[in-house]
């Protein structure tokens, strides 16, 4: 386990999933690793497949289509890994609560180990929130 | 003898941030068809504006699509005015010159996004980073303005909710001066690279035919020579009296696409100049709506997409009725069916990015029946369905009535 978690708080790679948002965070989460905020020079990056991802974000209130397929994609991620909500529709489904569409909030579906609330959270809200999920691994999950 | 092979795309994939699935049948490199599948990311906005009041709902449209998120509420403030009597006749002065710089800020945000992406697709990733980097100063600009990066809450039936601070304004003016040769960078990267010519001329061609056939809008259409602009075919705000020009290209290949929303970022320049120095320097930002009398209304805006449509319907009440929402991306989404089919496989990406599309903006609830056909349902459909559920469940339980 030891060498795990060694290997795990080195380079983070994050699988970007979006389950039904308005894409201001999708944006913001883009946008973490543009120029100004640059956030690969700590080794963390966007992959484009969930089976080489060491965390999940989510981002969006649970629409009942998706939800699904989110479920298979964490099946899909090799263990263990870090589940973060990323925005507040994703934290507890915003104004999206009463809509027809919206399955349950994302914690009764999976273990979410990070909140990050915030419509859309900034780029910086969102590298710490990263950073607390590396700092939950280190201290033993 | 071919056989076609079908490539799924999607729902997660690398290739763009919303969830959305492409089936591209293909013989050999050339893809012969194309089916767009959507529904994964559909809030039921409509139906929820119907449980909030109309001061609320401004929040709510303003999430429906992260980058147009001045598009939505301003159409439908457009559409409550409109049942009140018109914009220019209610809404003040000042409200009106802070509601074009907030529309204009957000198209250039939203054009360089689109431009960072496309360089991504095509492969030159130095672009992307470019494209974003110039995007951020615009960011700034609306945290100063509004206080939030992405969604701004700024409009609001009758006005807008915070004025222009004058001690802002030179620093806006500043911003805006040193985006400028940042633009001037990417024109002579695009236009003058001789690379990103060969790859995107000739690629994705929409004719002018197709777009009128295929009811394209926005900066997609004008690409293929289509003289629309709902800045000026229907003024709102301080658009007609501003000294701008509608940019227009004849061949409409993904190469005319880049060049129109390229300029396109010149004009938003120089129309939020100009409303800067011709701002009223103080006055009322609120004209202070507090009944919607019964009604209908319509709001037409031209989002940095292509128009964006609001209907609304009062009763007198405290609630709108109906709120019906068409977005840009509703028909530019369907356009790829002609874009996209003929093409090799290898082009397809880019040409269904090409139209920038939104599937946050575009999303329906799709109902799959057994037949493999795709069939879109509105809200009395699904009301239908219910009560038939019920009535079988009724005779089920009762026996059949006499």
């Amino acid at each position: 386990m030891d060498i795990i978690k060694r290997a795990f708080t080195k380079s983070i790679w994050v699988f970007h999933m979006s389950v039904g948002s308005c894409n201001n965070c999708d944006i913001e989460t883009l946008d973490c690793f543009t120029p100004r905020f640059d956030l690969e020079r700590f080794g963390i990056q966007l992959i484009g497949s969930a089976r080489h991802a060491d965390a999940l974000l989510v981002t969006g209130a649970m629409n009942k289509k998706a939800v699904l397929r989110m479920k298979k994609v964490y099946e899909q991620v090799p263990k263990p890994c870090v589940v973060v909500a990323c925005g507040t529709c994703a934290c507890s489904q915003h104004m999206f609560k009463y809509s027809y569409n919206v399955a349950e909030p994302l914690d009764k579906i999976l273990p979410v180990d990070v909140y990050i609330p915030g419509c859309p959270p900034k780029p910086e809200a969102i590298i710490s929130g990263i950073v607390k999920a590396l700092d939950k691994i280190k201290k033993g999950k | 003898m071919s056989h076609k092979i079908i490539v799924p795309i999607g729902p997660y994939h690398p290739l763009q941030e919303e969830p959305e699935y492409f089936q591209l049948y293909v013989e050999g490199e050339k893809v012969v068809d194309i089916d767009i599948i959507i529904g994964y990311n559909h809030r039921g906005i409509e139906k929820l504006s119907e449980s909030k009041h109309f001061d609320q709902v401004p929040f709510l449209v303003e999430r429906i699509c992260g980058i147009c998120s001045s598009s939505h509420p301003y159409a439908y403030c457009l559409a409550v005015e409109n049942i009140l009597g018109g914009e220019a006749n209610i809404v003040p002065e000042k409200a009106l010159y802070i509601r074009t710089i907030i529309d204009e800020l957000q198209r250039i945000h939203s054009h360089l996004l689109w431009l960072g992406l496309a360089g991504h697709f095509i492969g030159y990733n130095t672009v992307w980073m470019w494209a974003w980097k110039y995007r951020e100063p615009v960011l700034d600009m609306f945290e100063m303005v509004t206080g939030n990066r992405n969604n701004y809450a700024m409009f609001k039936v009758g006005g807008v909710r915070r004025d222009l601070k004058d001690e802002d304004i030179p620093i806006l003016k500043k911003m805006l001066d040193e985006l400028s040769p940042g633009v001037d960078l990417f024109r002579g990267a695009i236009m003058d690279d001789p690379v990103i010519k060969m790859r995107l001329k000739g690629v994705g061609v929409l004719t002018r035919q197709q777009v009128v056939d295929w009811c394209v809008v926005g900066p997609t259409a004008r690409a293929s020579g289509v003289n629309m602009d709902i800045r000026r075919d229907e003024p709102y705000g301080v658009s007609d009296r501003l000294d701008w020009k509608v940019i227009l290209e004849k061949d409409g290949d993904i190469f005319c696409k880049t060049i129109v929303r390229i300029l396109e970022l010149y004009e938003s320049i120089s129309i939020i100049r100009q409303s800067l120095n011709k701002m009223p320097k103080d006055g009322p930002i609120d004209a202070g709506v507090k009944d919607i009398p019964a009604g209908e209304g319509i709001g037409r805006v031209e989002a940095p997409r292509g128009e964006c449509f609001h209907y609304i319907k009062s009763d007198g009440t405290n609630r709108p009725v109906r709120h019906k929402i068409r977005s840009p991306s509703f028909m530019n989404v369907a356009s790829d069916k002609v874009s996209a089919v003929g093409g090799t496989i290898s082009d397809a990406t880019l040409t269904l990015a090409a139209v920038d599309p939104c599937y946050c903006c575009t999303e329906r609830v799709a109902v799959i029946n057994k037949t493999d056909k795709c069939k879109v349902m509105n809200g009395w459909d699904l009301i239908k369905l219910s009560q038939e559920k019920t009535l079988k469940l009724k005779e089920g339980y009762y026996g059949r009535p006499e």
